[in-house]
């Protein structure tokens, strides 16, 4: 019974236990309501995804409405793993959330903190689940509208300004995407995406068809932070509080790119987007371009949070890069980055909150020494270094090596020394944090500095362990975006 | 005449481009708000303008009106509930994009962009 409306469930107990959070008043009643709920959202998720693996792809109309009338979730292994991928951060960040947010932000904050995470929870979670193209834009502005008020809960002033930029792009890009979807609609008269991707074939030709796609991708472009549309993106991360900036750049960026995945592969298809438009002729160049040059501009970051943000815009380069090439192997390189970004990166950034925590800076001059008096935080941020560098036995390595693969598929040499020279370059700025925490001294008469407590070095620990434990046993995430890559290509079925 | 038969199309693009351009290149953030409103509203004329079916009445079942054989006498409901929640959707981005600019007031004491930068550089 219960097991029939799993997919609602896993937006409506996030959704529902929001309210409530505000409500509750108290930080620390609020705090646990939303761990209960995010909890359950990462039972819903893990018990989909198990369903889609053993049974195929799941449709749910919602109040019994029948698709393409009615709103449809439809969930198979693509965004059965991306659900995953964001339940399971969002379960890991929250138990962290209680320290940190306690330290970050006053009191009285707490539970509308708790109030607008969980509202970006279930945006993000919605946007991966609908199977309707107009509900995914709904979903989009819950998450975006969430998120601006969690980056301007930032303490630095900068934070304000950083949430009003992304406020203005942010809207700018959802707004092209609706376009888009207008547009669509007015070809084909239907919001369903199975449906759209059974009426777009025979408009092959249409103009209308074309500018909805080009809308959909610049729309969709700004808000995953593709090149030369990521202005948004290091100041927003770099002054929201630590929390937030850990949950977004574990998620947020992850959701759009599965949004163009869908948009490409499932509703226009194939053969439209990469044989009619190729516009993997203008992602591969684009994606290329972010590698080299957002690594060498993180190279010269003295915030770590900063130089952090830079190689995410960076990183989701790789996965641009894997799905231009619109090749098995090439997606599932992209589909596996999504999984191992989220779970480094995430990590990463929790382990600058654990030292923001105890030293109130994450300046590289703050980290002088902090190798031997935060050993096990400075350690967990060397293992998610080596594994942005791509070092075997981490899930960098892993993805790196399906990118190099798919590049050499294509005889691309070039696109495959660019993904190299990508890893040397994050060798260099992961260096500059490992030399100031190991190799140069404490300054004099600093403050004696505490390991961070345990509540925070735990779901650290847990998301650079998985991002280790994933490049050893790399059975499941491989097989899940082998199996998710050979869906997208081979259409909608 | 084709052209100027879809004079509301042409009114669409006229209002996006006015308001993608207040966007960029005014340095006050409230007239930024205001660009970002005038963009989304030609988005909202747009959705409007498809579900209009020429001749058309508003979609309510009304006894006696017969439609005459092969012609259609309502005009397309779900592009303007469609539009209902993009209006909510513009209605709370510009909520918060103004109490984010109460709050900048605050912070920097000036709501223009170019004072704010000078200001960061500053410090």
């Amino acid at each position: 019974m219960i097991a029939a409306h799993l997919p609602a469930l896993q937006i409506v107990l996030p959704l529902a236990a929001a309210p409530l959070c505000l409500l509750l008043r108290r930080g620390t009643l609020a705090w646990a309501l939303a761990l209960a709920a995010s909890w359950a959202a990462l039972v819903c998720a893990a018990l989909l995804l198990r369903q889609v693996l053993i049974s195929g792809p799941i449709s749910y109309e919602l109040g019994s409405w029948a698709a393409p009338w009615g709103i449809e979730y439809r969930v198979d292994a693509v965004n059965g793993f991306v659900l995953l991928i964001v339940a399971a951060v969002g379960a890991v960040i929250l138990p962290y959330a209680r320290t940190s947010v306690a330290h970050e932000l006053p009191e009285e904050q707490h539970a509308t903190f708790y109030t607008a995470f969980l509202l970006c929870l279930t945006g993000l979670l919605g946007v991966t689940i609908t199977g309707d193209a107009f509900n995914l834009f709904v979903f989009l502005e819950i998450s975006s509208l969430s998120s601006y008020v969690l980056i301007a809960l930032g303490r630095d002033r900068r934070a304000l300004t950083a949430a009003f930029q992304y406020l203005v792009m942010g809207t700018i890009g959802a707004t092209f995407i609706v376009i888009g979807v207008g547009l669509l609609y007015m070809a084909t008269g239907t919001l369903n995406m199975m449906d759209l991707a059974e009426r777009l074939p025979p408009l092959a030709g249409n103009r209308t068809v074309l500018v909805a796609f080009a809308f959909l991708t610049v729309g969709t472009g700004l808000k995953l932070a593709l090149f030369p549309l990521h202005f948004w993106l290091p100041n927003a991360y770099a002054y929201a509080p630590s929390v937030v900036t850990g949950f977004l750049a574990a998620t947020a960026t992850k959701v759009s790119v599965y949004v163009l995945l869908r948009f490409f592969f499932t509703v226009f298809g194939v053969g439209y987007s990469f044989e009619v438009l190729s516009v993997g002729k203008l992602l591969i160049p684009l994606a290329a371009i972010a590698i080299l040059v957002c690594s060498t501009v993180a190279i010269f970051q003295n915030d770590v949070k900063r130089m952090l943000a830079y190689s995410s815009i960076a990183q989701i380069g790789y996965m641009i890069m894997g799905i231009g090439f619109a090749t098995t192997t090439g997606l599932t390189a992209g589909i596996l980055h999504l999984f191992n970004h989220a779970m480094m990166k995430g990590g990463l950034f929790l382990a600058l909150g654990c030292v923001f925590l105890r030293v109130g800076s994450v300046r590289l001059e703050a980290l002088h020494g902090l190798g031997k008096r935060m050993p096990l935080t400075m350690f967990s941020f060397v293992l998610g270094g080596l594994s942005l560098v791509g070092v075997p036995l981490t899930v960098g390595f892993i993805s790196k090596w399906y990118l190099v693969q798919a590049a050499l598929e294509r005889d691309d040499w070039i696109l495959a020394v660019v993904v190299l020279v990508g890893s040397l370059l994050a060798l260099v700025y992961v260096w500059r944090v490992v030399e100031a925490a190991y190799f140069k001294p404490a300054p004099e008469g600093a403050a004696k500095v505490e390991e961070a407590p345990l509540s925070m070095l735990i779901p650290t620990w847990v998301l650079i362990g998985a991002s280790i434990y994933f490049g050893i046993d790399t059975s499941l995430t491989v097989g899940v975006a082998r199996q998710a890559a050979a869906q997208l290509i081979g259409g909608a079925s | 005449m084709e052209v100027f038969g879809l004079y509301n199309y042409w009114i669409v693009i006229v209002l996006m481009m006015t308001g993608f351009y207040v966007v960029i290149s005014r340095g006050n953030l409230i007239k930024k708000i205001v660009g970002l409103n005038i963009f989304q509203t030609s988005m909202f004329i747009l959705y409007i303008s498809m579900g209009k079916v020429r001749g058309g009445t508003a979609p309510i079942i009304v006894e006696g009106l017969a439609c005459p054989e092969g012609a259609v006498c309502y005009s397309n409901p779900l592009p303007h509930v469609l539009i209902l929640t993009a209006i909510v959707v513009g209605v709370a981005t510009t909520a918060l994009g103004l109490a984010l600019i109460v709050r900048i007031k605050e912070a920097y004491g000036t709501v223009e962009e170019d004072e704010i930068q000078s200001q960061e550089v500053e410090t």
